[in-house]
């Protein structure tokens, strides 16, 4: 029933021994300790296992093991480099855009991936985006704020 | 788009003033870099999965339990049920107000969803396969659903009463039979019937509230590590010290035995209080002797703990100059099969019923009723919004009766400081009538407004209310400081997301005079952190941050002791390190502070329920909205809505708003969609699928927060707790706003689309026909 796997996580070649039916979250969790993208509704629609899996988000309760072999999956754990946090993660410390944090993970990945796609986002666009995560504590206005920021964080910093 | 009054922090961390600073939270890098530990996702070596399998019928005997085909299963470890937990636990029964609910269904089931077996596996896939293969038979038995015909008591819940002892006034009801009213409390003020029969014009409505869960995104989680020299128990919990307690008497173990370490939370809500798995765990863990893990799903979270549905008539008489001269209120609380902390809410919020007025004539009735659903429990509120969601609807109906201006009623009504509140204690530090100023100068309330045209109308609204904080309770805080002079905080509070770790660091550092973001704050664990009463009703700032600042301020005495000791003079700025180096010889030695706080309170009368002193402070809350109904659709859009808060003094002003505009948040969603939906007992929406929470999409178009300049002279630095208060009167408000536009009155929430078009129907003599 198990299988091997070889990926590509947060830029370093890796292995696994999975079952056809472990998903991707008990993946990274399980194999690898990280403990940044978490289970919550179970069914795609909150957005807590957000992982990227070759650049594009999806949701890792949903997302089988199985299909990363051979892709690249890059978490929240990768965003800092070494002690040096992303304009995202500074944007969202500095609006203060999560109580709990437990979807955090999830909004950090989307707004690099919005940002990516739209380095000056409006409000309207910024809401689009990100209506597919779910914040409990309600910290969405903090999360516009954040991601604004963190847009005029990147442009700040990109060269030229 | 969210626009605020409220001044962020400084940037950079100073020494002193640290009160009213809005540092960062303390954990801030742990939260973005995926690094906050959440029992959720933690494991212990050896670890076993628990998966339960639940009652599928509302009220019913058990006949059997079989569970060989799950014992079947490859990779089973072992299938256990409740005569398995009563050989090593014998009186498996827990609660914080009545000792009424057991680890797994003894004899009966008396909810959909109760916990009947549980099977444990190394992996949690296999546990939850073999689970679905049990098979029970039950004994159906007639069931109870509404709140007011369980008060009729012809189906009973419970043959017999089981107060757990620990609170003086449940005491009485010990031993009672025949009844499924958990508490009858009752408040009696000058004379109602005299006075109705006296008044100008009598108002009479009835309003409901429906069943809505906390939904934390971390669901329920809880891992029991039992040894024969102790028991460890890794949860998240609101009230570590409380589990302690329950599961100690539980075990017949002194409290010493027992551990529980709480991580960060993902989300509480109230949720997460008192016993949930903490007690299905340990009993596990002591059946097979490894530590085993239950973590649930979010379908179990339906199950397992919600908010009190509310049932509120209510009945006021007006003199013929406006005043209000008597108000009636019964109060019925759907407390579902456990009684959990119902009969707290019923008594705590149940006793400020009658509002935020001056009325010298109020009878209070207040009752917790078993019902057959998923137990209710403390919501962010603590039963305030279901009464305000009542209370302030009929004032804006009485007022559009009386052709009188909403707030011009309010404001003739209004309960004063210096006047005595229903319970006969004399208000004071209680700015409710601030709030309900400045939302009406933020709606500009006396200038024109526009009210839309053809299909879109337009109407505004307003609310205000006042809740008590649970009392009489207790916090301990301990202070240390190092040989380094580094100091550490020790205190039971939770964080949950409130910010409640950078809050108190910043009450230590300001009486320390060093920044907060020097003091560490110790992760729960009651092997060292002290007693606390518990993470809720918005109580900890208050007491918790009285404990903390006594822990700081004897620590600080105790600094100026060792300078005097060892010959320097107070205050230099001489390195603390150089003060522990000349008096024990090398970094070596502590400073221990400790701080206890509890706060005076008196007792109701049982005959009245009248005290001077029911609360050490009131939490007061105004709001307003401006709402645009589609009458085709009956859609309503929020195009604004205004938050405005007496919390006292606020100490991370930042994380005060972010307090303010979740709650407000939270409680849009229990106003306008948010519902449990039942049939026959069982939940036929238990997902984030079928049960819609606010998104992005949903935020009000504007939204404005404040607090109002205030000081709560007996809190600590003038501070008091915020984290329900923004939730009070959004419902009636917005409900408020709906009628102002279109003219329709909606008794009962969500105030969803179909509600407000049946409503509009109705209204037009067009009646749409019932499902």
């Amino acid at each position: 029933m198990t299988r091997t796997i070889s990926f590509t996580l947060n830029g370093e070649p890796v292995a696994a021994e999975i079952k056809p039916h472990h998903n991707l979250v008990e993946l990274l969790q399980r194999e690898f300790n990280l403990l940044g993208a978490r289970e919550s509704c179970g069914q795609g629609m909150c957005g807590c296992c957000t992982v990227l899996v070759n650049g594009t988000a999806v949701s890792g309760c949903l997302y089988l093991a199985a299909f990363v072999d051979g892709a690249e999956v890059t978490t929240v754990e990768s965003l800092a480099n070494g002690d040096t946090l992303s304009p995202v993660q500074e944007a969202f410390i500095e609006a203060g855009a999560f109580q709990c944090g437990y979807c955090t993970p999830g909004f950090l990945l989307m707004t690099t991936q919005l940002l990516d796609a739209h380095p000056d986002p409006d409000d309207d666009q910024i809401r689009h985006y990100l209506s597919g995560n779910l914040c409990r504590c309600a910290a969405y206005p903090e999360i516009i704020n954040a991601a604004k920021l963190a847009a005029r964080k990147r442009r700040a910093a990109a060269p030229g | 788009m969210a626009t605020s009054t409220m001044q962020g922090g400084d940037a950079a961390a100073r020494v002193g003033g640290q009160v009213g600073r809005s540092p960062p939270r303390l954990e801030a890098r742990a939260k973005v870099t995926g690094q906050a530990e959440y029992t959720h996702t933690m494991r212990l070596p050896g670890m076993l999965h628990g998966k339960i399998f639940r009652s599928t019928v509302a009220h019913g005997r058990i006949k059997s339990i079989d569970t060989s085909a799950a014992k079947e299963v490859p990779g089973v470890y072992r299938v256990v049920t409740s005569e398995d937990v009563r050989k090593v636990i014998p009186e498996p029964y827990y609660g914080p107000a009545f000792h009424d609910q057991p680890i797994l269904a003894i004899d009966k089931v008396h909810y959909v969803g109760e916990p009947v077996a549980v099977v444990l596996a190394a992996d949690p896939h296999v546990a939850e396969e073999a689970a679905q293969l049990i098979v029970a038979e039950y004994e159906e038995l007639p069931a109870i659903f509404d709140e007011v015909e369980a008060a009729e008591n012809k189906i009973l819940v419970h043959q017999e009463l089981k107060p757990a002892g620990t609170f003086a006034d449940l005491k009485h009801l010990k031993g009672r039979k025949g009844t499924n009213i958990a508490l009858d409390f009752k408040l009696r003020r000058g004379d109602v019937d005299k006075a109705f029969a006296e008044a100008a014009q009598v108002f009479e409505h009835t309003f409901r509230t429906q069943k809505v869960l906390h939904l934390a995104l971390e669901p329920f989680a809880s891992i029991g590590d039992w040894k024969e020299t102790g028991l460890t128990i890794y949860s998240a919990s609101q009230g570590p010290s409380f589990v302690r307690t329950e599961i100690a008497r539980l075990l017949g173990w002194p409290e010493n035995r027992v551990r529980i370490k709480v991580p960060y939370l993902g989300g509480g809500f109230g949720g997460k209080l008192y016993i949930k798995l903490e007690a299905l765990v340990t009993a596990l863990s002591m059946i097979v002797r490894r530590p085993v893990k239950v973590a649930l799903t979010m379908e179990e979270q339906f199950y397992t703990i919600t908010k009190h549905p509310s049932t509120f008539r209510i009945k006021t008489g007006v003199d013929k100059n406006g005043r209000i001269t008597a108000r009636k209120c019964e109060v019925y609380w759907n407390g579902g099969a456990y009684a959990d902390i119902g009969p707290r809410v019923t008594q705590k919020s149940g006793f400020t019923a009658s509002g935020p007025y001056d009325i010298d004539n109020v009878w209070i009735d207040s009752y917790a009723l078993y019902t057959n659903v998923p137990p209710a429990g403390a919501l962010r509120g603590f039963g305030i919004p279901q009464l305000v969601w009542a209370y302030e609807s009929h004032t804006d109906m009485i007022a559009r009766a009386l052709k009188v201006d909403p707030l011009e009623f309010r404001r003739k009504n209004i309960l004063r400081e210096g006047r005595p509140h229903a319970t006969g204690q004399i208000l004071e530090n209680a700015k409710h009538e601030r709030a309900l100023e400045r939302v009406a100068e933020r709606l500009n309330w006396t200038k024109p407004f526009d009210r839309g045209t053809g299909t879109l109308r337009r109407g505004r609204g307003v609310a205000v209310a006042i809740k008590a904080v649970i009392s009489p309770t207790t916090s301990v805080a301990n202070v240390i400081i190092a040989g380094d002079g580094s100091t550490t905080l020790y205190c039971g509070t939770v964080d949950m997301g409130q910010g409640s770790d950078t809050s108190m660091a910043q009450m230590v550092g300001e009486v320390l005079n060093i920044p907060a973001e020097s003091v560490r704050v110790v992760q729960r664990d009651t092997d060292v952190t002290p007693y606390d009463m518990g993470t809720l009703g918005s109580r900890s700032l208050f007491h918790m941050g009285h404990a903390v600042r006594l822990a700081a301020e004897e620590a600080r005495d105790k600094i100026k002791a060792l300078a005097r000791d060892v010959g320097e003079p107070e205050g230099s700025n001489i390195p603390l390190a150089e003060l522990f180096k000349k008096k024990y010889g090398m970094q070596a030695g502590n400073i221990v502070g400790t701080g206890i706080y509890k706060p005076d309170y008196v007792p109701p009368d049982p005959a009245t329920g009248l005290t001077p002193n029911a609360t050490p402070f009131w939490m007061c809350a105004a709001a307003g909205a401006e709402v645009e109904v589609d009458t085709e659709t009956g859609q309503v859009k929020i195009a604004r809505l205004i938050n405005v808060v007496d919390c006292g003094r606020p100490v991370n002003p930042r994380i005060v708003e972010t307090q303010i505009s979740g709650a407000s948040l939270m409680q849009l969603g229990f106003t306008l969609f948010e519902k449990m939906h039942l049939d026959a007992g069982q939940v036929t929406n238990a997902s984030l699928a079928d049960y819609k929470i606010p998104g992005m999409l949903d935020l009000p178009t504007v939204m404005e927060n404040e607090a109002v300049d205030a000081h709560q002279s007996n809190g600590p630095f003038g501070a008091k707790g915020v984290g329900e208060t923004a939730t009070f009167c959004v419902s009636p408000a917005i409900a408020n706003a709906i009628a102002d536009a279109c003219g329709v009155r909606l008794t009962e929430l969500p105030l969803n689309a179909e509600a407000v078009f049946r409503a509009l129907r109705a209204n037009a003599d067009k009646p749409l026909d019932e499902e």
